[in-house]
C-alpha cells in the first residue's frame, strides 16, 4: 500500500482531492461553472467566437411546450436531445432515424412520439440536471461521426476529451461507447478510454472501467496506433476554448463529424482522472511544465506548439 | 499566507476547545468518562430535648462554609413542627416552633456533601466573620491571673510568630506531666470539648490573640451518634488556621466537615442552651455527572453557564441528539475524502444514520434493504407510465408508507417483539434514497447505483455507532466545546490533497503492468 503510494506519487498521478485542492479551486473560478454547464450558455459562447459547435435545432424550456418539439425536428431525419446542464452524459436521446411518427433511438429501438415528449419532461424537471434544479432541453444536430472510428466504436458517438490546463492542451483521449455503456462515451459508464500522443494525434494505451486493455471489449480490434485525423485543428480548436470560458483547468469534448470536421461538444470544469490511466502516466509533470513555462501573450496557436513540446519533453522524461 | 491563517485558526480552535474542557473538568470536575460513580457523604443532625409541655423554638446553626465540601442537598425533618430558616449576619440558622410539645422531642437536619473539586480558599462574609479584635486583654482572677500571666510568658520567650506561639501554647497546656500554671488553666477539662476550647480563647485573649471556636463532624462511614468535634482557629491578622486543641497541630483532619463558627451554642430550645445534637454519618454512590452538575451549579463558576443541564430536559434531549451529527459528519468526511467510499448525497448517510437511532440498527438495516429494494422496483414500474418528476416522486413516498404499514402489520400479527416503532423521519429519507438510487441506476447503470447505496449503507452504520457511542454522546454533551476541535479537524482534512484509500487501487494500472 505503502510502496504503491510512493510510486504513484512518483509518476506524478493527481488524485481527486489534489485535483479539487490544487487545481480546481485556484484556477476554476466558481462564478464561470455557469458557462461550461448550461451547454446553450457554452453554445451560444462558442457561435459567437466563431468556433465550431454542432447546430441548435431547438430549445424547449417549459412543460407546455414539451409538445411542440415537432416544430424543432421539421426538416431533421436524426438529432440528439439533452439537457443542457446534464452531467457525466446522463439523460442524452440519440435519434438517428425517423419513419412517420416513430423514432428509431441509436441502438435501434422505436420511441413513440409520447416517450420522447415523456423524455423531454424528465429533463425539464431537473432529473438529469446538477442538483436536481429544472432545466432546458436542447434539440440539436446528429454528429455523423468519422467512419476512422466505425472498427473500434460500439453505435454512439466518439469523442476526444482534452485535458487543457491554462489554455495549453495537456493531455487527451479518445473515449469509445461499448455495449455496456450503451453507447455513451463516458467512461464510468463503461466506454473504453484511449490515450493519446499530443505530439503525434496516435492513439497508445487504453483503460476501461479503470483497468487497462489492450482490444476493444466489444471487437477485440486493437486500440494503439490509430491516428486521429485534422489533430492539428482539434489541439488548436480546445486551446482556443480558453477565450470562451477562461478556466484554467477545462475538459473540452471534441466530436469529429464526417462532414464539418472537429466540433466542440461540450466544456467540463471538473474533468475527471481517468484520462491519466488511459495514458498510462501521471499529470503532475505536465501541469508543472505548464506552470514553469511563461504563458503571457501566447496566442492560441502558440499554446499549441508549446502543447507539444512540453509531450515530447515529458516523453523523454518517461 | 493562507496556510498561515489556517494552521493559526486551526489552532486557536484546538487551544480553546482543549482549554475549555480541561478548565471544566479541573474547576467543575466534570468526568471525562460516563457512569462514574462518586461518594456522596450523608450527614444527618439528630437534635433532642424534652420539652416542658408549652410551646417550644428550636434554634440550630446549620453549615454555610463547609471548608473544602460542597451542600448538594439538605433536609428538615421535624414533625409537629413549624420551620423558618433565617439568616443572621451571614450565618443561616434553622429555627423550627411548636405551640405545644410534650416528652422527649427527636428533630433531625439532613445534608448530602461531596468533596470540592478543587478546594480554594473560602471568602467568609458578613458581619458574623468580622475579625474580633482583642483590644485589652481580659483581667483574669487569681490564681489564673499568675498561672496565665507566667505561661504566656514561657511561650512568648520559645517562639517567632503568632501560630508559633500558639502550638508552643497548646503543646505546654496539653503535657502529659503539667506542671501547677497547667493545672490551674486545664481546670480539668476535656480537651476535646466546646468549654477548653472557650478556655483556650480566654487564654490566648491574655496575649491579644484573636481566636475562635470551629464546631464539626468527622467523616467516618457508619457512625450513628457523633458528637460535633470542637476546634480552634487562631488569626494572624491575615487569615485563620486551625489547631488540634487537643494537642496544638496545625490545620484539620481531611475528613473535617465546618458545620459552625462561633463560640454560640450550636442548639438553643427556647433561647437556652439545652438539648443534645449528635450526627449520623454514612456514605453511598452517586453519578459524578449528576453531582458535576450540582457542583457546577454551586460554585457559581462562569463555566457553569456553558453547562447544557440549565436547559429544559426535552431540549436537553434534542441537544443530546443534534450534537452528535458533526460527529457523523466525521465519519461521512472521512470515508468519503481519505477512503474515497461513494455515498448518496454528502448528509444522506447521516441522515439514514439518525434514522437508525430512531429503529435501531439490526431492524433498520433490514427495513432499509427491504423497502428501498421495494420502492426501486415500485419506481421502475412508475417510469413506465412517464409521469412528471414531483408526482412520481410522492407516489413513490405513498408506496413507501403503505409498506412499511404492511410490514407493521404483518411484524404485529406475527407478534413480532419489535414494536415497530417505525418514526415520521425514516419514512422520507427512504423516499429519498429510491428516488436518489433510482437516477443513477438508469443514468450511471445498476453497478453504481448498488455501490452507492450499499457505500451509503455501510458509511451510515459506522456513522451510527459513533453516534450512538456512549463514551462520546458523554463527553460532547458534557463538553460541547469539543465540537471546536472537530472543527478544526474538519479544516485540517480540508487541505489533504494526499491519495484516497480507493484511488491507489483505481490508479494501480498507472505504475504496474
Amino acid at each position: 500500500m505503502i510502496g504503491r503510494i510512493r510510486k504513484l506519487m512518483d509518476a506524478g498521478v493527481i488524485g481527486i482531492n489534489s485535483r479539487n485542492r490544487s487545481y480546481i479551486m485556484p484556477r476554476n473560478p466558481r462564478r464561470l461553472y455557469a458557462l461550461v454547464d448550461d451547454k446553450v450558455q457554452t453554445k451560444k459562447l462558442a457561435e459567437a467566437a466563431g468556433i465550431a459547435v454542432p447546430e441548435l435545432y431547438g430549445l424547449v424550456n417549459s412543460v407546455r411546450t414539451a409538445r411542440e418539439f415537432h416544430r424543432f425536428i421539421e426538416g431533421h431525419d436524426d438529432f440528439v436531445i439533452k439537457p443542457a446542464r446534464g452531467s457525466g452524459g446522463k439523460g442524452i436521446l440519440l435519434i438517428t432515424e425517423r419513419r412517420r411518427e416513430v423514432c428509431i433511438k441509436g441502438d435501434g429501438t422505436a420511441l413513440q412520439s409520447s416517450e420522447i415528449e415523456h423524455h423531454i419532461q424528465n429533463i425539464l424537471g431537473g432529473i438529469y440536471s446538477l442538483g436536481g434544479h429544472p432545466d432546458q432541453a436542447i434539440i440539436e444536430y446528429r454528429v455523423k461521426f468519422d467512419p476512422v472510428f466505425e472498427k473500434i466504436s460500439y453505435r454512439g458517438v466518439p469523442d476526444i476529451r482534452l485535458l487543457v490546463y491554462r489554455g495549453v492542451p495537456a493531455m487527451a483521449m479518445l473515449r469509445l461507447p461499448t455495449r455496456s455503456s450503451d453507447g455513451r462515451a463516458n467512461l464510468h459508464q463503461g466506454a473504453v478510454g484511449v490515450g493519446i500522443d499530443m505530439a503525434t494525434g496516435v492513439t497508445t494505451s487504453a483503460v476501461c472501467r479503470d483497468r487497462r486493455i489492450i482490444e476493444h471489449p466489444d471487437f477485440g480490434t486493437v486500440l494503439s496506433g490509430h491516428e486521429i485525423p485534422h489533430w492539428e485543428d482539434l489541439l488548436l480548436l480546445a486551446a482556443r476554448c480558453q477565450e470562451l470560458a477562461p478556466l484554467g483547468y477545462l475538459g473540452v469534448d471534441v466530436v469529429l463529424d464526417a462532414d464539418l470536421g472537429p466540433l466542440i461538444l461540450e466544456l467540463n470544469a471538473r474533468p475527471g482522472l481517468a484520462i491519466q490511466i488511459a495514458n498510462g502516466r501521471g499529470l503532475r509533470g505536465t501541469f508543472s511544465a505548464i506552470d514553469a513555462a511563461d504563458l503571457s501573450g501566447l496566442d492560441p496557436i502558440q499554446r499549441t506548439a508549446l502543447s507539444r513540446k512540453i509531450a515530447i519533453e515529458q516523453k523523454d522524461v518517461g | 499566507m493562507r496556510s498561515v491563517q489556517t494552521t493559526l485558526l486551526v489552532f486557536v480552535l484546538m487551544a480553546t476547545g482543549v482549554g475549555l474542557m480541561c478548565l471544566k473538568v479541573q474547576q467543575l470536575g466534570l468526568p471525562l468518562l460516563p457512569g462514574q460513580i462518586e461518594p456522596v457523604w450523608s450527614v444527618e443532625a439528630k437534635i433532642e430535648f424534652d420539652a416542658s409541655g408549652k410551646g417550644a423554638v428550636v434554634n440550630f446553626d446549620i453549615p454555610d462554609q463547609l471548608g473544602g465540601y460542597i451542600l448538594l442537598e439538605e433536609y428538615f425533618v421535624a414533625r409537629n413542627y413549624g420551620l423558618n430558616v433565617e439568616t443572621d449576619k451571614g450565618d443561616r440558622r434553622a429555627e423550627w416552633s411548636t405551640r405545644r410539645a410534650r416528652g422527649k422531642q427527636r428533630l433531625y437536619y439532613r445534608t448530602e456533601i461531596v468533596p470540592q473539586a478543587s478546594p480554594e480558599p473560602e471568602v467568609e462574609k458578613g458581619e458574623k466573620h468580622r475579625v474580633p479584635i482583642v483590644e485589652t486583654a481580659p483581667e483574669y482572677a487569681e490564681p489564673l491571673k499568675s498561672a496565665i500571666g507566667d505561661v504566656l510568658g514561657e511561650t512568648r520567650a520559645e517562639s517567632a510568630d503568632i501560630f508559633s506561639f500558639v502550638t508552643q501554647l497548646l503543646v505546654k497546656l496539653n503535657n502529659e506531666a503539667p506542671d501547677g500554671n497547667v493545672l490551674v488553666i486545664r481546670d480539668n477539662l476535656d480537651p476535646k470539648s466546646d468549654a477548653w476550647v472557650d478556655r483556650l480563647i480566654y487564654v490566648l485573649a491574655g496575649a491579644r490573640i484573636s481566636s475562635r471556636l470551629v464546631r464539626g463532624v468527622l467523616l467516618e462511614d457508619g457512625q450513628s451518634d457523633q458528637t460535633p468535634t470542637a476546634w480552634l482557629e487562631v488569626h494572624n491578622g491575615e487569615q485563620w488556621q486551625g489547631f488540634d486543641p487537643s494537642s496544638g497541630d496545625k490545620g484539620y483532619p481531611d475528613n473535617f466537615v465546618r458545620w459552625s463558627v462561633g463560640s454560640e451554642p450550636l442548639l438553643k430550645v427556647d433561647g437556652r442552651n439545652a438539648g443534645r445534637v449528635s450526627f449520623a454519618i454514612s456514605q453511598y454512590g452517586h453519578s459524578l455527572a449528576s453531582i458535576a452538575r450540582d457542583r457546577a451549579a454551586a460554585s457559581k463558576s462562569w463555566l457553569s453557564s456553558l453547562l447544557l443541564f440549565d436547559l429544559p430536559v426535552s431540549t436537553q434531549n434534542v441537544y443530546r441528539t443534534l450534537l452528535m451529527i458533526p460527529l457523523g459528519a466525521l465519519v461521512v468526511a472521512f470515508m468519503r475524502t481519505l477512503v474515497g467510499i461513494p455515498t448518496l448525497g454528502t448528509f444522506m448517510p447521516i441522515l439514514i444514520a439518525v434514522a437508525f437511532r430512531e429503529t435501531e440498527l439490526v431492524w433498520g438495516i433490514a427495513l432499509f434493504v427491504l423497502v428501498t429494494s421495494a420502492g426501486l422496483s415500485i419506481r421502475f414500474y412508475l417510469e413506465r407510465l412517464q409521469l412528471l418528476l414531483v408526482p412520481r416522486l410522492c407516489s413513490v413516498l405513498v408506496l413507501v408508507v403503505l409498506l412499511i404499514l404492511i410490514i407493521s402489520l404483518i411484524s404485529a400479527r406475527l407478534g413480532l417483539d419489535r414494536g415497530f416503532s417505525i418514526a415520521l423521519f425514516p419514512i422520507v429519507i427512504l423516499t429519498m434514497v429510491i428516488e436518489h438510487m433510482s437516477v443513477i441506476w438508469e443514468e450511471a447503470g445498476p453497478g453504481a447505483a448498488l455501490k452507492e447505496g450499499v457505500g451509503s449503507l455501510l458509511v451510515a452504520v459506522l456513522g451510527y455507532l459513533v453516534m450512538s457511542e456512549d463514551h462520546l454522546q458523554h463527553i460532547v454533551f458534557l463538553f460541547p466545546e469539543v465540537l471546536l476541535i472537530l472543527l478544526a479537524v474538519f479544516i485540517v482534512m480540508g487541505r489533504y490533497t494526499g491519495y484516497r484509500v480507493t484511488e491507489v487501487m483505481r490508479f494501480r494500472d498507472i505504475v504496474e503492468r
